[in-house]
């Protein structure tokens, strides 16, 4: 499979991982849909646009090969071919790294559109993870998208923000400002799941979450210790070992590539009474 | 039940480990370099005066000269590769 796309043409599909809030896993979400994608032969890279606050280097356990970044790319300090950090686990790959020193500011809407222009090139995917918040590094990340996957948590100020993001997304972005152009193609990506408190009716559920937003669902991620561990070792949640996380996303890469499979909601495996009686405290 | 637990507490601990490891390295640097000045601030500058200093000498080009870095805990090292042209010619001047 690898080798029969790479004789095609690149896709050059722009992805953005976005959620207007902080802390609901863009950033895990964008490592682990990348590596998805690469995994199953698609040329990907994925982009930090965090400028100041770069975390996807760490996520996808690449923070001591930092040399240049997207910020020296835009600024013409650097080529792109430099900038690229390739993955050495899956040679399908790259990771296109922010600075940790500039400001916001530095993202010009030219000099993205050049950055993106050239990846479109060589890649099928351009994955674009987002900063928190609806300013200006938000805005760069989802102007030149093809595609959103909003990052939601079943949790109201989640849920309020993403619907915020779902209308900055279909007036704010090149897709909306072009006449006749399709619009960006959106979809939820419902994270830290957690169906024994969905039963008990603490938590919102699927359903409820998507009436209220109105878009497609890409998937449910559910809340798992996978998730903090893959963290913990710079390893996306897709590469590192099998999981209820790891099977959620791999079933939504197959989704956002256009495949059809049945949406299964799988929960972390609750210790045991095994468990609870020798030792495990949570 | 002793031993159950320290075989879970082992596994559990070693990715929190791996992460304390990661940040002591990753912060240091940062922290080294200080804000606003950081140390991927004078890659490129470094960068374009080898090209530079090697094109009195040789011509290459802007793509010929590629530069990378590993940080370590002890020590960091910068590799610098120049593609040098089949022929040396002499720059012209």
């Amino acid at each position: 499979m690898t080798s029969d796309l790479k004789q095609e043409p690149p896709l050059g599909r722009v992805v953005v991982i976005t959620s207007g809030k902080g802390g609901v896993g863009k950033t895990t979400s964008a490592a682990a849909i990348s590596a998805g994608l690469a995994k199953q032969g698609y040329r990907t890279v994925v982009i930090d646009f965090d400028v100041g606050l770069r975390n996807l280097d760490m996520t996808m356990g690449c923070e001591r090969r930092v040399v240049f970044d997207f910020i020296n790319v835009i600024q013409g300090d650097a080529r792109l071919k430099q900038a690229l950090i390739k993955d050495k686990r899956l040679d399908t790959l790259s990771i296109l790294p922010t600075s940790q020193t500039r400001d916001k500011d530095a993202l010009t809407k030219e000099g993205v559109e050049k950055v993106l222009d050239e990846l479109k090139k060589e890649f099928d995917y351009i994955v674009c993870d987002s900063p928190a918040g609806i300013e200006h590094g938000a805005q760069m990340a989802m102007y030149f998208a093809d595609e959103a996957v909003v990052v939601t948590n079943p949790e109201v100020s989640s849920v309020r923000d993403s619907d915020r993001v779902l209308g900055l997304l279909s007036s704010q972005t090149k897709r909306a400002e072009s006449e006749g152009a399709e619009p960006v193609k959106a979809q939820v990506l419902l994270t830290r799941h957690d169906q024994t408190r969905v039963d008990t009716g603490e938590m919102m559920n699927v359903e409820d979450v998507l009436e209220i937003l109105a878009v497609p669902l890409l998937g449910v991620i559910p809340e798992s210790q996978a998730i903090l561990r893959a963290s913990n070792l710079g390893m996306p949640v897709v590469l590192d070992q099998p999981s209820a996380a790891s099977r959620a996303y791999e079933d939504a890469v197959r989704r956002l590539t256009g495949d059809e499979v049945e949406m299964r909601i799988e929960g972390e495996r609750r210790p045991g009474l095994f468990n609870r009686l020798f030792g495990r405290a949570s | 039940m002793n031993l159950f637990a320290f075989a879970r507490k082992q596994r559990r601990a070693r990715s929190a480990d791996t992460a304390k490891d990661r940040l002591q390295v990753l912060l240091a640097h940062e922290r080294s370099s200080g804000s606003g000045s950081g140390e991927a601030d004078y890659l490129p500058k470094l960068q374009r005066d080898i090209v530079a200093a090697i094109r009195k000498h040789v011509e290459i080009a802007d793509d010929d000269v590629d530069v990378r870095m590993e940080r370590g805990d002890q020590m960091s090292s910068l590799e610098i590769n120049i593609d040098l042209p089949q022929s040396p010619k002499k720059a012209a001047g």
